[in-house]
């Protein structure tokens, strides 16, 4: 069986999204042997995540835009993981990398000191996705509040709604693909409240009209929500929400050039839910760990440098999709080809990289686009929680950064404990990193990607002895 | 005006047909589910949104971010402690509690 954690593999792909299944398939045509490791229990990531089998799902891509690739790399992997020519190892957490002539995965399978594996692969690819970014307001932690991307999830998976008249906030592409999702699901979406006004899209229209079918995918997204009266809000933000012990209506107020609520401006919207998210960020500890160099995209946030061939810094570790920038499942796919092609010793295909270079140019445009404005803080109260784990309000981490001192992130969470809790300052991070005034983004350090019970790592530090 | 033309919930928008739905518990009374579903969403379709209590504050708090990374749904599944619900597949006769801070009041730490 190839899937024992005996057996070395040319390449082991982290992650079973649409970059990562692009690069197993695509390395297993060319005669790798690939062990593709995912956290979930079906191959799509969170792009194409979809209902369990025993849901029934007659129709699944109503879910989705772009089906067809997902049913086509699904389909190929199937075939492979047949031959054996992919080992494929759903529901492994991998905790950390070693590198070396064959890297080492560790990855967590289960709470039991026993539950862990480890995959051995000369080259390794990073296809980690990216989680949502958040900006905290006041009310943020109430239950009904949940993240745009979140939303997606549960109702792509679990077919269910948070609520039945859903306001969708934020800003970025992603809550137009919530709002038009929820409300074909039979959500009342009363508003799409979001930051920016859009103007920032003008200023690259050679690469708006080098991706055509990005232009498309938007325009069926306002079609959808037009057809079913939601109602577009730019240069707006939710500034509260209200509620007891759940939501039961928002504020939203306009914003100045800066993200600066405007006095006068505020209006309440009754909702019973509120799906919410600032763009995205990718997951890319397990490379920064190892020192792999990183940059700042244009919204601010840290992502794994690559070469034209999709190499980071580090020998045998490549990346693709939203960890090298967030860009979209059409750009992680040509990413995971040319990837492929290239740890396999092969010249790509010259219309993958062209694809490639027009969709992360996108990509960039649209983070320039929806950038945070550094006004945001101005809708925060003191009594607002920043850190959610740690219940950290705004007004400790302010005390701790004019009365203290404080002047990065580090030192905020150390004097306050804002980013040590549960989540690890994946939720309060870049919120806490603004408050400090942070002057320039950097990748978090988290020596362990996600939770490992204490038995696993002891089994490790066995090992090493 | 909206037009709905639509169907009214996800499971007739994808045209799922379940298999017969079991039972969990939580807090004591039974919650049915369709199989195939996380805890998190059996008790979303049930129309629950809270199923923990904070360590400082003792606030409400349900699912938030759906995908494992922030924490926020936590819960006891069984007797144990600190599980993220959203990824947890809801199994027939699973025990759910609300969590109270930190999950080990048994340990009196």
């Amino acid at each position: 069986m190839l899937t024992s954690p005996s057996d070395r593999y040319d390449l082991a792909v982290v992650g079973a999204g649409p970059g990562g299944l692009a690069a197993a398939v695509t390395a297993a045509d060319h005669g790798l042997s690939v062990a593709l490791i995912d956290a979930g229990p079906r191959p799509g990531g969170q792009y194409y995540r979809h209902p369990a089998p025993g849901l029934g799902a007659a129709h699944p891509e109503r879910l989705h835009h772009g089906w067809s690739v997902f049913a086509d790399l699904s389909a190929r992997l199937r075939a492979h993981t047949g031959q054996r020519r992919i080992g494929y190892l759903t529901g492994h957490h991998v905790w950390t990398a070693e590198p070396g002539e064959y890297w080492r995965l560790h990855a967590t399978v289960g709470p039991g000191a026993e539950d862990a594996a480890v995959v051995e692969a000369r080259a390794v690819l990073l296809a980690t996705g990216a989680y949502e970014r958040q900006l905290p307001f006041p009310g943020w932690t109430l239950p009904g509040v949940v993240t745009a991307g979140g939303a997606q999830a549960m109702l792509k998976a679990g077919l269910v709604l948070p609520g039945r008249r859903i306001v969708v906030a934020g800003s970025g592409p992603l809550l137009l693909a919530a709002a038009s999702s929820l409300v074909a699901a039979g959500a009342e979406v009363p508003a799409i409240v979001e930051a920016t006004d859009y103007l920032g899209y003008a200023r690259g229209l050679p690469t708006l009209l080098g991706n055509p079918a990005k232009l498309a995918e938007g325009a069926g997204h306002g079609a959808a929500l037009l057809r079913h009266g939601v109602r577009l809000r730019r240069t707006s933000a939710v500034v509260e929400a209200h509620g007891e012990d759940r939501v039961t209506g928002v504020t939203v107020a306009r914003l100045d050039r800066d993200w600066r609520p405007l006095p006068g401006t505020a209006r309440r919207i009754d909702c019973d839910a509120v799906a919410i998210g600032h763009g995205l960020i990718p997951q890319i500890e397990l490379a920064t760990e190892l020192g792999a160099d990183t940059r700042v995209t244009p919204d601010g946030a840290v992502a794994l440098a690559v070469d034209g061939e999709q190499r980071t810094s580090l020998p045998g570790l490549w990346a693709a999709g939203e960890a090298c920038g967030v860009g979209g499942a059409d750009l992680a796919v040509a990413e995971g080809v040319l990837a492929a092609h290239a740890v396999s010793g092969r010249p790509a295909p010259a219309g993958v990289r062209r694809r490639r270079d027009r969709r992360r140019a996108f990509a960039e445009l649209m983070a320039a686009a929806h950038n945070p404005g550094p006004g945001w803080t101005g809708w925060l109260t003191p009594e607002t929680d920043v850190c959610r784990c740690e219940e950290v309000p705004a007004g400790r981490i302010r005390e701790a950064v004019d009365d203290l001192g404080a002047g990065d992130a580090r030192t905020v969470k150390l004097l306050t404990r804002a980013g040590m809790g549960w989540c690890q300052g994946r939720m309060c991070g870049p919120a806490v990193a603004c408050l400090a005034g942070d002057p320039q983004a950097r990748a978090d350090s988290r020596p362990l990607a996600c939770p490992v019970p204490l038995g696993q790592l002891e089994r490790l530090a066995e090992r090493s002895i | 005006m909206s037009i709905r033309r639509t169907p009214r919930t996800p499971v007739e928008l994808v045209g799922a047909e379940p298999g017969p739905a079991h039972t969990i518990e939580f807090d004591g009374r039974p919650v049915p589910v369709l199989p195939g579903r996380t805890i998190a969403a059996a008790l979303w379709a049930d129309g629950v949104l809270a199923w923990r209590t904070t360590r400082v504050g003792g606030r409400p708090r349900g699912a938030f971010c759906g995908i494992g990374v922030c924490f926020d749904c936590l819960a006891t599944v069984n007797g144990r402690p600190n599980q993220r619900t959203c990824l947890i597949p809801a199994r027939p006769g699973d025990t759910v509690t609300t969590q109270e801070g930190h999950g080990r009041a048994d340990l009196a730490v």
